[in-house]
């Protein structure tokens, strides 16, 4: 009894008391519309609508909720290329990240292998990745359009269906979110214990089987905890990857709704964006978990 | 003195194991330490050798060296007529810490080696010879646990499966029952004897236990601390096998080795020069003899 209290006290009252006071202060700072009747210089009466408070253009919750109504109600709507309900921006998305992401573990796997495995490669390396790891999406997109300037395939109507810049979104996202795999990966290969390198010594096992029935099992958990960083760092990059190239999607859709002054939904996508991140993070946690029982 | 039934027959090779003058140095950038020096020892084909020695004296450092894991910095080591280089799996290792891949069931861990050994058996037969040692381990009913389902004595038990499983030339064993209750460590020091009964492999095993090295040995070798640790006695243990424990402590020779073997690591052991002793000189040729 006192635990079924506890527990309802701990995991509900307190995160809506939290998200309760978010939503006091929101309110508190955003913007109000008053209307107010005064005379113009000529004498007549006008009605004129201001916004006032701290940050007046800051549109209230209830504004918000008013304007991300039709995205939310039919989340797979297709009104336009930047007019879509929000799940389908958010599957967009989720495909671009999902291609970086994967260019990123591909390469970044191997990576820290080989990284983990060889003191040389790791002292040659060290530098050059500590250089470019803290470099933002901002900077690596521009390379990337330098990059792959030649990339354009074109379907049969003559319409790009890959371009130099869906190369370049592709890479930045993959650059950007790489490193933690690469770390991860080359940290777990040098904690594998001695002792189970030994048995792969002991029974003479061959390179390849002591990679794969000794070496990877041993370094997945510290894979895993890399990959699920990765992945969080691709979905951060995404944002700012659309807004470069204009790609449908919730940060393109983002950029687009503050050109177009409706602040109210530029809330509706950071909030897309910070629960979609929150499920990716909560999902890796749990293919996570099933590595760790090593 | 020595019992003859204690030593093993005659028609085996005296030399199964060599190793002569055996030195281990590491080098480091404050000056290079001497671990072991000229350390020499045969071990007859069969024979179960137990090294003893303070602990740091540079035991795990000689037995690595047999293994192949560390490579000696001096001297030589012959193997069934064969000069050791690096590890293999003709010499079976059972560590001080299990050392099983957690990923894998008790089967599996087993298993890895049997298939790198008797990898032109055919696979039922490998299992079959997998779960046999298992069984004899006394682990039927657990074949298909993860070291974390099992017990430290248990997963200690797959550590002498795996070893066995191997039909190793050689057993080198580094303090196996050290992390283990007394009571455990008794049940697998009956469990280990009885296999080696079984198979007579050749085993070296490294201990802390003076009571453990007179059940389980033919010879136990007393290493002088280091640096620059040697063998410092060599105590033939005469006891007629099959041994019985109660049986070996109420021989009347029993205390008399305890205490030579205790007398060593309190008083000798921290002697440079090698020790002779008024019950006789025991000396590498003597017990090989
Ligand atoms: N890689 C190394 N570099 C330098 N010195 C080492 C190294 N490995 C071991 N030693 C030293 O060698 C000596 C012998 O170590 P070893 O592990 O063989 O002792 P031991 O007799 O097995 O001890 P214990 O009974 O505690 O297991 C120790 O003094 C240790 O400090
Ligand atoms: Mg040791």
């Amino acid at each position: 009894m006192n635990f079924f209290k506890r527990y309802k006290l701990d995991s509900v009252l307190l995160p809506l008391i939290g998200v309760g006071a978010f939503l006091i202060l929101w309110l508190a700072i955003a913007g109000r519309v008053e209307t107010r009747k005064t005379l113009d210089e000529f004498g007549d009466p006008v009605t004129k609508t201001v916004k006032t408070g701290l940050s007046p253009d800051l549109p209230s919750p209830a504004e918000t909720w008013k304007a991300s109504k039709p995205y939310l109600a039919e989340p797979f709507a297709k009104r336009g290329e930047l007019d879509q309900g929000i799940l389908a921006f958010t599957i967009l998305s989720l495909s671009l990240v999902m291609q970086g992401y994967l260019i990123a573990l591909a390469i970044g796997t191997p990576l820290g292998f080989f990284l983990g495995l060889s003191k040389t490669f790791t002292k040659a390396m060290d530098p050059i990745i500590q250089v470019l790891r803290p470099v933002s999406p901002l900077a690596w997109f521009p390379l990337g359009l330098v990059l792959f300037s030649s990339v354009k395939f074109i379907d049969g109507g003559g319409k790009t269906v890959f371009g130099a810049s869906d190369a370049a979104a592709l890479f930045t996202i993959a650059v950007c979110s790489m490193w933690p795999a690469v770390m991860n990966t080359a940290v777990g290969v040098r904690a594998v214990p001695t002792d189970y390198l030994n048995v792969a010594k002991v029974l003479k096992l061959s390179r390849g089987k002591t990679l794969f029935k000794v070496l990877l099992p041993a370094t997945l958990p510290y894979m895993f905890t890399g990959f699920r960083l990765s992945l969080g760092i691709a979905w951060l990059v995404i944002v700012a990857v659309e807004m470069l190239t204009g790609r449908p999607g919730v940060g393109g859709f983002l950029w687009q709704e503050y050109n177009a002054g409706s602040y109210s939904r530029i809330i509706l996508c950071i909030l897309t964006i910070g629960i979609v991140g929150l499920v990716l993070d909560r999902l890796m946690s749990v293919v996570e978990s099933r590595f760790k029982t090593a | 003195m020595i019992d003859i039934k204690a030593m093993p027959p005659p028609r085996v090779r005296r030399n199964y194991l060599e190793l002569r003058q055996l030195n281990k140095t590491y080098h480091s950038p404050k000056g290079s330490a001497v671990i072991v020096n000229d350390f020499n020892l045969d071990i007859a084909e069969g024979e179960f050798v137990t090294l003893i020695g303070h602990s740091g004296c540079g035991k795990s450092t000689v037995l690595s060296m047999v293994a192949g894991l560390t490579s000696a910095s001096a001297g030589g080591m012959v193997l069934a007529g064969r000069e050791i280089a690096g590890p293999g799996p003709d010499r079976g290792v059972v560590f001080q810490s299990p050392s099983l891949l957690p990923w894998m069931t008790a089967r599996e861990n087993v298993m890895l080696g049997v298939s790198q050994v008797f990898y032109t058996a055919s696979a039922a037969e490998r299992l079959q010879l997998a779960e046999y040692y298992l069984t004899v381990v006394g682990l039927a009913d657990s074949m298909n646990k993860r070291p974390a389902e099992l017990s430290q004595g248990m997963r200690q038990r797959v550590g002498i499966a795996r070893a066995f499983a191997l039909s190793p030339k050689m057993l080198l064993l580094d303090e196996p029952f050290g992390m283990l209750d007394s009571l455990t460590r008794f049940e697998l020091q009956a469990v280990l004897l009885e296999l080696w009964k079984r198979q007579r492999i050749t085993a070296l095993m490294v201990t802390h236990d003076v009571d453990e090295a007179l059940y389980l040995s033919d010879r136990i070798v007393c290493m002088t601390d280091g640096p620059e640790a040697e063998v410092g006695d060599i105590v033939p243990v005469p006891f007629e096998r099959p041994r019985d424990r109660v049986a070996v402590m109420e021989h009347p020779e029993y205390y008399k080795l305890r205490e030579r073997l205790i007398e060593f690591l309190e008083v000798h052991a921290h002697k440079k020069r090698r020790v002779s002793f008024p019950a006789g000189k025991a000396t590498n040729t003597e017990a090989a003899a």
